[in-house]
């Protein structure tokens, strides 16, 4: 506990002392880039907060005056690529649970950077543990429910720490946007029915506006954030479990030629081919979510199947609605690595797959020059259960050096 | 009852077990009862370990049938000590404190997750009813055997009765509008009560003397409750903050019970009480993946296992199927491990520490001569990530394969892996129902 407090009076201090970021070194005995092979006792070096220098410790030296860390095994700080930690909390009371409002089925102008707390506790423990990014935001429990946005982990305020404020738009189909009683949507086909017809709204919307003048409509936040979406700025994040489903969100791309990530695909295994030929990326559900209901059928071998089909796959931490409500993006990577996709390939699934698919790879997501200093530091096998994280860098700032 | 059950079990466990002697050669045999074995050898036959030792020092009968085991580990079947598998049901909304509920009433053998369990190589598991009550009911200790009914799986005492604890919880759980308590002084004032009624029942008894014209009318839920008070059941009590486990130390003190401290989050604030308290019989963690998800639990850390462990308290892991999975119950004891237990504690954990909860310790929860022929065969180092069960046997039998592609499914998951077996008319008819 004291030297926890020590280490985080001298991080204050090293904060207040260099104020754009320290000059480090970090060396492993095995470096991985997730770009490419894995280096062998290599040095990263870090100046001003960005990757200045990646080679073997023979061919980098280590500047004067920088400090240097050492660890059996670096890898990317890694980017948990769906979650909903910052807006809901460890506490699972009412006031720390922002990630749905139920008032209405579609709010996709709900912004998470306006709920996004980065002291939240869940958001420290996921650093604790290598993870350096987040993709946050709205849950998946409501036909639309909101926005997602990017952090970096680091404590600080949400403009301080916010890497991208417009991610994704959060569509959920299947039972997260059911809806009990009278109140829509009641069934999976009006979820389909009440999304067209909204897209179609945001299209005569946005066409009103262009022609200009007498014409145009009064402001609507809501119809806007749609419009990024069908402009192709801003992918739909869609979370769909059951094979059907996921054939629904890739029907409604076509018919309104927007970009769109798949979240969820417990049943993708049912349908790789038609995921593979539509070229969209995946966000497979927690390797060890829990199988029942309408994720009954999910497989730990899916993201690996998918991998191997040319899928491109990135892992999250995910939202469930008991405890853990949140997981750990690098122990569904592990569990994934196990069951067919492979070290490699998993690492990649929670380090440059998440930043390509988030469009955030050109700052995060591997260890390579002009990249942002976020690196993991562990003192074995990332994914073996019982390997420790030691050491966590954000923009070339220790942010941690506890043993978990 | 209980003797007439018993001669059924016995009946069906030889009907399954092997004729010949099943001798696993060449393996990593960890018995848990003593040193690791490079290159060991287990002997099993008729439900039971045989022998146990380094390879080249096991004899062997003629007719063994040999297993090569070489570059697989071979550990004792792993005891989950707090499962809800097979859809368990306890009590209902009518009262807080339903002692004469009986879980064995409720089980669907058929339900996924006793297959799912048996792919994790968990051969025993406590199966309880829920924390929504201050006594939710009669847990019940069972067999991971291949059952078509709850019958094929229970386990029995030397006594010839049923093995079986009791189902307690305090905190914010049970805490619900009347009859339920809306404190945490009126759920252990209510708990007192009905334990003082309990002992005002057997006196009554007591003095009637066998006089049927002065006999209490019959309760059952308070005879359940007269087992826990003479030691013969266990309560197995959900209890996660410290305040509130520090209370079950205390109703364990008034009346004298022993007790197996289930979740117990803040373990690690009370560790000493804990291991000072000569009612607890041992603590049974869930490492859960992030912290919190409820406020009892907010304290929730790996560290307690090790913690409780070097405290002196025998301390067990759990799946609480289906809050973890089953398949992954090893994982639970590797967390265990990274949080500061000692590697053979952390296996300890997943197997005699259970045995020795559930009072089963002459049967389960270590590979030694005249034990349960309970085996789980792992293709490597069993905390580890990379490891998969290969084989799980119960009673001698085995009731996991992964090369089997049935077994495979409910290991890895997929189209089917969550539903009850099928129990079709042409599979039962022709027998191949399993």
């Amino acid at each position: 506990m004291k030297r926890t407090a020590g280490i985080a009076a001298a991080l204050a201090w090293l904060a207040a002392s260099t104020p754009a970021a320290a000059q480090l070194a970090v060396r492993g005995e095995t470096v991985h880039t997730a770009v490419g092979e894995p280096l062998q006792d290599a040095i990263v070096v870090i100046e001003d907060g960005k990757i200045s220098r990646v080679g073997p410790a023979s061919e980098v030296e280590i500047p004067k005056g920088f400090r240097t860390l050492s660890a059996n095994v670096v890898t990317p700080g890694l980017i948990d690529a769906r979650s909903t930690i910052g807006l809901s909390g460890y506490l699972n009371q009412r006031h720390d649970q922002d990630q749905v409002e139920t008032s209405q089925p579609i709010q996709p102008e709900l912004r998470a950077i306006d709920a996004y707390n980065p002291k939240e506790a869940l958001v420290e423990w996921a650093r604790g543990y290598g993870v350096t990014t987040i993709h946050t935001g709205h849950a998946p429990r409501s036909l639309v429910s909101g926005q997602t946005a990017v952090f970096k982990t680091r404590s600080g305020q949400v403009e301080e720490v916010v890497v991208k404020a417009l991610a994704t738009i959060a569509a959920t189909l299947g039972e997260g946007a059911r809806r009990a009683g009278k109140e829509s949507p009641g069934t999976r086909a009006k979820m389909a029915a009440m999304l067209r017809a909204e897209l179609i709204k945001a299209q005569e919307y946005e066409a009103k506006r262009s022609a200009g003048s007498d014409e145009a409509p009064d402001r609507d936040l809501r119809l806007e954030a749609l419009g990024q979406v069908l402009q192709g700025e801003v992918p739909l994040l869609v979370t769909a479990q059951r094979s059907n489903d996921i054939l629904t969100a890739l029907r409604i791309r076509e018919e309104f030629d927007i970009p769109i990530v798949l979240d969820g695909v417990a049943e993708a295994h049912a349908v790789i081919e038609r995921i593979r030929d539509s070229g969209v990326p995946v966000i497979v559900h927690p390797t060890m979510m829990r199988s029942s209901g309408e994720t009954e059928n999910l497989s730990f071998e899916t993201a690996g199947k998918l991998h191997a089909a040319g899928v491109q796959v990135a892992l999250q931490g995910g939202f469930e609605p008991y405890v853990p409500k949140s997981r750990l993006v690098l122990f569904e990577a592990g569990v994934a690595a196990a069951h067919g996709l492979g070290f490699e390939a998993a690492l990649q699934s929670i380090t440059i797959n998440p930043a390509r698919i988030l469009g955030i790879d050109d700052r995060v997501g591997s260890i390579e020059r002009g990249k942002d200093g976020d690196l993991a530091l562990y003192d074995g096998d990332p994914f073996e259960y019982y390997t420790h994280c030691v050491g966590v860098v954000i923009d070339g700032q220790v942010v941690s050096e506890e043993t978990r | 009852m209980g003797r007439l059950s018993f001669a059924a079990i016995v009946l069906v466990t030889g009907l399954g077990a092997q004729d010949r002697p099943q001798a696993f050669l060449g393996a990593h045999v960890i018995p848990i009862a003593g040193a690791e074995i490079e290159n060991g050898a287990v002997v099993i036959h008729e439900g039971k370990i045989i022998s146990v030792g380094p390879a080249d020092e096991v004899e062997l009968a003629k007719d063994a049938e040999r297993h090569d085991a070489s570059d697989k580990v071979i550990l004792p079947g792993f005891v989950d000590t707090h499962s809800h598998a097979g859809n368990v049901e306890g009590g209902d909304g009518s009262a807080p404190i339903q002692p004469d509920v009986r879980a064995l009433d409720s089980i669907d053998v058929r339900d996924a997750r006793i297959q799912k369990a048996q792919a994790g190589g968990i051969t025993t598991s406590n199966i309880m009813s829920g924390s929504g009550h201050l006594l939710s009911g009669q847990t019940l200790y069972v067999k991971h055997r291949d059952g078509k009914t709850i019958d094929d799986l229970l386990l029995y005492r030397t006594d010839g009765n049923l093995a079986f604890g009791i189902k307690m919880a305090n905190g914010t759980n049970s805490r619900k509008d009347p009859p339920f308590p809306g404190t945490r002084a009126k759920s252990a004032a209510l708990v007192r009560e009905r334990f003082i009624q309990a002992i005002e029942y057997r006196d009554k008894v007591q003095a009637a003397e066998g006089d049927s014209s002065k006999l209490p009318p019959r309760n059952l839920g308070l005879e359940a409750l007269l087992e826990v008070l003479n030691g013969e059941r266990v309560v197995h009590f959900h209890t996660h903050r410290h305040d509130d486990i520090v209370t079950v130390l205390r109703l364990a003190n008034e009346f004298d019970f022993r007790v197996v401290l289930q979740h117990v989050s803040d373990g690690w604030v009370v560790a000493d009480r804990i291991a000072a308290s000569p009612h607890v019989v041992g603590a049974s963690l869930i490492l859960i993946d992030s912290p919190g998800g409820k406020l009892e639990a907010k304290g929730v850390r790996f560290e307690t296992a090790g913690i409780l462990d070097r405290a002196g308290v025998v301390t067990g892991v759990h799946t609480d199927d289906p809050i973890t999975d089953s398949r992954l119950f090893n994982r639970m004891a590797a967390l265990a491990m990274r949080a500061g237990m000692p590697r053979e504690r952390a296996l300890y954990s997943l197997t005699m520490a259970g045995a020795r909860m559930l009072g089963l310790e002459d049967r389960v929860g270590s590979l030694e001569p005249g034990k349960d022929a309970d085996l789980v065969v792992f293709s490597g180092d069993p905390l580890s990530v990379y490891s998969q069960v290969l084989e799980t046997w119960v009673d001698g039998v085995k009731v996991f394969d992964r090369s089997d592609p049935k077994d495979r499914l409910y290991a890895e998951g997929g189209f089917g892996a969550s539903h009850d077996q099928e129990a079709t008319f042409h599979s039962v008819v022709e027998g191949e129902f399993e």
